[in-house]
């Protein structure tokens, strides 16, 4: 039913954990449906991304979509991995069942979700920023 | 070499020996069509007049012919479904069953209502029982079937089926149960529960794939839902008959009644050992299903925080089957239905397996199974966004 990759993404995944001082953190899915992706990164000044981590509740093609999503995006640029989708992610895992398909365009979210959550931040930094000018 | 403990006993079990031993002389020896006139047709028609008394004697039939072997359980509940439904439409169209039935039933039940019919599905509660009340409730004079298992598949609940069977007759309604998972655990007498049609599975109860067999008490009415074979099971069931599976399942079902007492004591004594080291090594976790009135067999077990997907795949690459009835499995992203139907929140129910005990598991399986259940479910926990102690 899976790849190699799969479970051995799965059974070994190289970016499991939370991270102390990531400044941009996404989580997408609800326990309900059986996916929930917490991912967390390190972007520096220049918009690189140091580091990415995820924590996932789901399953087998959860764990390892969110696993290979981490390796795609690290040291690109924002730019760079918000043009990382679900493809790239497949396609590093070998392949996936039909119904389990999901599972890697929520991994394309969490990067999103991820990206979003560092803007929001910059984003009342700045705020904070202008009205101390002020 | 590597270690390897089975317990998915639910889902299928081993062929025993003696039931093997039964079955090999009718692939090439006694090998004749039971519907042939001479003596190799002869022969075979023996071997199954021998199994139908088998199975008869096993659940109190009170005659050989209201059995009638079929491919298995799945095709004895849709025609058990199916055929009365059909059959007594001058009386009515409504029949009903419970959300936690095999989906064998539910999808019959799903073609009748294509079909025009109407169908009560009834809830059950926390425990996975059906109320008698919401029975009563449910019965219109328009019904013609009440089916509710026996024992639950995913959870092991037994239901009140002497005292459902009473309320069917007390109103005039046939009542069937599928009985695939209560066959060698709980004590089935078809006549003493008054039970008009049952559902039996052979691959259970240590007895070849792709046999089983309906009971059908003499007087019900029962349309066909095969067609071709003018004499076969008595006109009821096309297609030749599977005479070694036949023969397997006729020893299987014998000795699976035989040592019904025995085998659930040991099941129980297994049961218990293993919950009392689960309890002592893993934290965070629920038992689904009912505390007592439950298979021996079956424990549903929610592990918080994570996902049971997750732990069926490790437990498996350490050698250990269970099973899953969670999302992940089916290709529907809905959690289990009977865990939904008994209400167990969707996180907690994502987080379920199911584990089937066989009477060949020793203390030592259960000391392994509980260590390396305690390693994939830390290890699984460490990368779960979701805290196991905030639920429940």
């Amino acid at each position: 039913m899976y790849s190699k990759t799969v479970i051995d993404r799965f059974q070994n995944p190289r970016n499991a954990g939370g991270m102390h001082g990531a400044n941009a953190i996404g989580q997408v899915g609800n326990a309900a449906c059986g996916d929930i992706m917490k991912m967390y990164l390190k972007i520096n000044d220049n918009g690189v991304i140091e580091n990415a981590k995820f924590k996932t509740f789901g399953c087998c093609a959860a764990i390892a979509s969110t696993d290979m999503a981490c390796d795609l995006i690290k040291g690109k640029t924002i730019d760079e991995a918000l043009k990382v989708t679900n493809k790239d992610v497949l396609k590093l895992l070998g392949e996936l069942p039909p119904h389990k398909i999901h599972c890697s365009l929520m991994a394309e979210e969490s990067i999103r979700a991820a990206i979003e959550d560092y803007y929001k931040r910059r984003e009342k930094e700045i705020k904070k920023g202008s009205k101390k000018n002020a | 070499m590597e270690r390897k403990i089975y317990l998915d006993n639910a889902s299928t079990t081993y062929v025993s020996n003696e039931v093997l031993n039964e079955m090999i002389p009718c692939f090439n020896t006694i090998y004749g069509n039971a519907g042939s006139l001479h003596s190799f047709g002869r022969d075979a028609v023996a071997i199954i007049d021998r199994a139908r008394d088998r199975v008869k004697d096993a659940i109190n039939a009170s005659k050989a012919n209201e059995i009638y072997f079929t491919s298995g359980g799945t095709e004895a509940d849709n025609w058990a479904i199916l055929g009365v439904a059909r059959a007594n439409v001058n009386k009515g169209k409504h029949i009903i069953t419970s959300k936690i039935e095999h989906h064998a039933v539910l999808h019959a039940c799903q073609q009748l209502e294509k079909e025009g019919f109407e169908v009560t599905y009834l809830p059950v509660d926390e425990n996975g029982l059906v109320s008698l009340p919401d029975l009563l409730h449910a019965i219109r004079k328009d019904t013609t079937l009440i089916s509710i298992m026996t024992v639950n598949n995913e959870v092991g609940t037994i239901q009140n089926i002497k005292a459902i069977a009473k309320i069917a007759h007390d109103y005039g309604i046939y009542f069937h149960t599928d009985a695939v998972q209560a066959i060698g655990h709980v004590k089935m007498d078809v006549q003493d529960m008054e039970i008009d049609l049952m559902s039996m599975s052979s691959h259970k109860i240590h007895g070849p794939k792709g046999v089983g067999a309906l009971y059908i008490k003499n007087g019900v009415r029962i349309d066909n839902i095969t067609y071709g074979g003018q004499d076969q099971e008595r006109g009821k069931r096309a297609g030749t008959e599977n005479v070694p599976g036949i023969a397997g399942f006729g020893k299987a079902i014998e000795i699976a009644v035989r040592n019904q007492l025995v085998n659930n004591r040991k099941l129980k004594n297994i049961r218990d050992y293993f919950l009392e080291k689960l309890k002592e090594k893993v934290e965070f976790f629920q038992i689904n299903g009912h505390p007592h009135q439950k298979s021996n067999a079956i424990l549903n077990i929610s592990f918080y925080g994570i996902e049971g997907e997750s732990v069926m795949m490790l437990l498996d690459l350490a050698g250990i089957c269970v099973s899953t009835a969670s999302a992940c499995t089916s290709k529907s992203l809905l959690p289990s239905h009977v865990l939904q139907a008994m209400g167990v929140p969707d996180e907690i129910a994502q987080g379920s397996i199911r584990i089937s005990f066989g009477t060949n598991i020793s203390k030592s399986d259960v000391d392994y199974v509980v260590d390396e259940i305690q390693k994939v479910v830390a290890k699984l926990r460490a990368i779960s966004p979701i805290q196991p102690g905030r639920l429940n």
